[in-house]
């Protein structure tokens, strides 16, 4: 374990090398204080609810791809990856070490939102037990994303088909609810628990359910198996 | 410290290698020699476990490659053939990563180690440049020293001199040299002369099979098939010459290159010059130069990976 924490402090160095990490970050925050600052005059709610309970995250599913497609890729386009493969380190703590690097830069993006909260405080009398029950709903949502995110770096070569695959499946599994609709039954139960559209409103309100939390846990942990595997077949290759 | 046996690898369906065999003991610096796609890097490949073989196996410092990978890989030094490594980084951040990465501590003596190898690869005035800053010399050499940081008993180098100006490549080529004393050294390469000054051993690889594989002057006293002498007679038409030289004892064969000059093929072992010297004096002509001539390794890695049969060729040894 002490080598994924190698890589991702190296990787986390290289992220603040990069300028895709300002600009992403820079791009969050625009759009994310936008929506905050025309909510709060609309709702005139001390909340923050209808920001991150809503469909504001959508900039999420393009931002957080843009921050994982160069994980693996570059590696793989430029060869560097033959280094890491030929180090005594496994497959599964590269995957790991980057993902934690780009989780960890999120926790970074994350930290000017706080911003949103304080203006709630010195403005109104917002409830904090939902603040901080939504926070950490945004940092699941992250973190799920940034797995499907990490998993599309390690299929390509290229950093932009990285990067498109992942909001591609980020976007698809934030859409399956929608097709709930269609069908009925038990696989309309389904199709709704696989969204991940639905597993980010309870947040928001102020609850905590464990189902919530395992679901995100469950993506996170199938993007990051499946991203190991991916990367032992391209050995064999 | 190295046992490969039957080694094979496909690329789909086309053979990469196949039945790739050879030992190397441990200080025994090793030549790998062939032209391009033959083979060379897909074997340090799977040396390394960058990728495991189709068939057969590896043994590196007593683990298997394929088996107990990570162990191998503690022992292996590795410089790839593509050198690739992190542009944004600099040289000291780099070595020290790959230094931890590679098991080497406390962080006071990964310093020191990174120091050591820097003073030894001749970087350590580019340490805190940015390694994409490095022209390609400096990035082969700050390769080289990654591969030595954590002083791994085996190195295993791909064409570590490619792309280098002829100073740096002695100097690359004296550095191995010098390593050769106590690591075991596996080093591909297709410029011949390289394998002439730094190898104890060389094997010749073709077309993913191995053709030759033997000490670089058994190797060269097996495919003479013959000494050869080159000579310089003036003083008699060369008709006369000839017939003259071929008259000699051990002489089999005679040829005329045109300028006074004959090359004098004589049987193995033999060494006339001294009574050649004397038969031309008698004769009364001008003996003008003489001379022991070698066949180089070009030569021998030409002959070995011709498509054409050659009339002395018995399998060269496997």
């Amino acid at each position: 374990m002490r080598n994924a924490f190698l890589i991702a402090r190296r990787e986390l160095e290289a992220y603040f090398i990069s300028p895709i990490a300002y600009v992403v970050t820079a791009a969050m925050l625009v759009v994310l204080g936008y929506f905050f600052s025309v909510i709060l005059f609309v709702t005139r709610q001390a909340s923050l609810r209808p920001l991150f309970g809503g469909s504001a995250l959508i900039v999420l599913l393009f931002v957080l791809p843009l921050l994982t497609m160069r994980l693996l890729a570059e590696e793989q386009r430029s060869g560097t990856i033959e280094l890491l493969v030929t180090a005594p380190v496994r497959d599964g703590e590269i995957i790991l070490g980057k993902y934690l690097a780009s989780l960890a830069f999120y926790l970074l993006m994350l930290v000017p939102t706080l911003y949103y909260p304080v203006v709630l405080e010195v403005f109104g009398r917002p409830d904090w037990g939902p603040i901080l029950t939504t926070y950490l709903g945004i940092i699941l949502l992250g973190g799920s994303l940034l797995g499907v995110g990490t998993l599309a770096s390690a299929l390509t070569s290229n950093q932009i088909v990285a990067a498109v695959l992942g909001v591609g499946m980020a976007l698809l599994l934030w859409l399956i609810p929608s097709l709930a609709g269609f069908v009925s039954g038990p696989l309309a139960d389904v199709l709704q628990y696989l969204g991940l559209s639905s597993h980010i409103a309870d947040f928001a309100k102020g609850i905590i359910d464990t189902r919530h939390v395992v679901y995100h846990l469950s993506v996170i942990a199938a993007s990051l198996f499946l991203a190991t595997r991916i990367l032992e077949t391209r050995r064999w290759r | 410290m190295i046992t490969v046996r039957g080694l094979t690898k496909y690329y789909g369906s086309l053979p990469a290698i196949q039945d790739v065999s050879f030992d190397v003991a441990a200080g025994e610096v090793l030549g790998f020699l062939g032209p391009n796609a033959a083979g060379k890097t897909t074997t340090m490949r799977i040396l390394t476990g960058y990728m495991p073989p189709s068939g057969g196996k590896a043994v590196v410092a007593g683990y298997d490659v394929v088996e107990h990978s990570l162990e191998a890989r503690r022992h292996i030094g590795y410089l790839p053939e593509s050198v690739a490594l992190y542009p944004e980084m600099s040289v000291r951040a780099y070595l020290e990563f790959m230094a931890a990465l590679r098991g080497v501590g406390p962080a006071r003596r990964r310093k020191q180690r990174v120091d050591e190898v820097m003073a030894r690869c001749q970087v350590a005035h580019m340490a805190d440049r940015p390694i994409g800053k490095l022209s390609r010399g400096y990035r082969q050499r700050v390769g080289l020293a990654q591969a030595l940081v954590h002083d791994p008993k085996v190195l295993i180098l791909d064409e570590p001199t490619v792309g280098l100006d002829p100073a740096q490549i002695i100097e690359v080529r004296d550095l191995i040299r010098e390593l050769g004393r106590d690591h075991t050294i596996i080093l591909s390469t297709h410029i011949l002369s390289e394998v002439e000054h730094v190898c104890q051993r060389v094997m010749i690889i073709h077309e993913g099979r191995i053709v030759a594989e033997d000490t670089r002057d058994r190797l060269r006293a097996r495919l003479k098939g013959g000494e050869l002498l080159y000579v310089e007679i003036a003083g008699a038409p060369s008709e006369e010459i000839t017939v003259g030289l071929l008259s000699l004892p051990h002489v089999q064969d005679v040829r005329p290159l045109g300028d006074n000059a004959y090359q004098v093929t004589c049987t193995l072992g033999s060494d006339i010059r001294a009574g050649l010297a004397q038969f031309v004096v008698q004769k009364g002509w001008q003996l003008l130069e003489l001379r022991r001539e070698r066949i180089s390794l070009e030569e021998i890695f030409l002959q070995l990976t011709s498509d054409e049969p050659r009339p002395d060729q018995a399998p060269a040894g496997r």
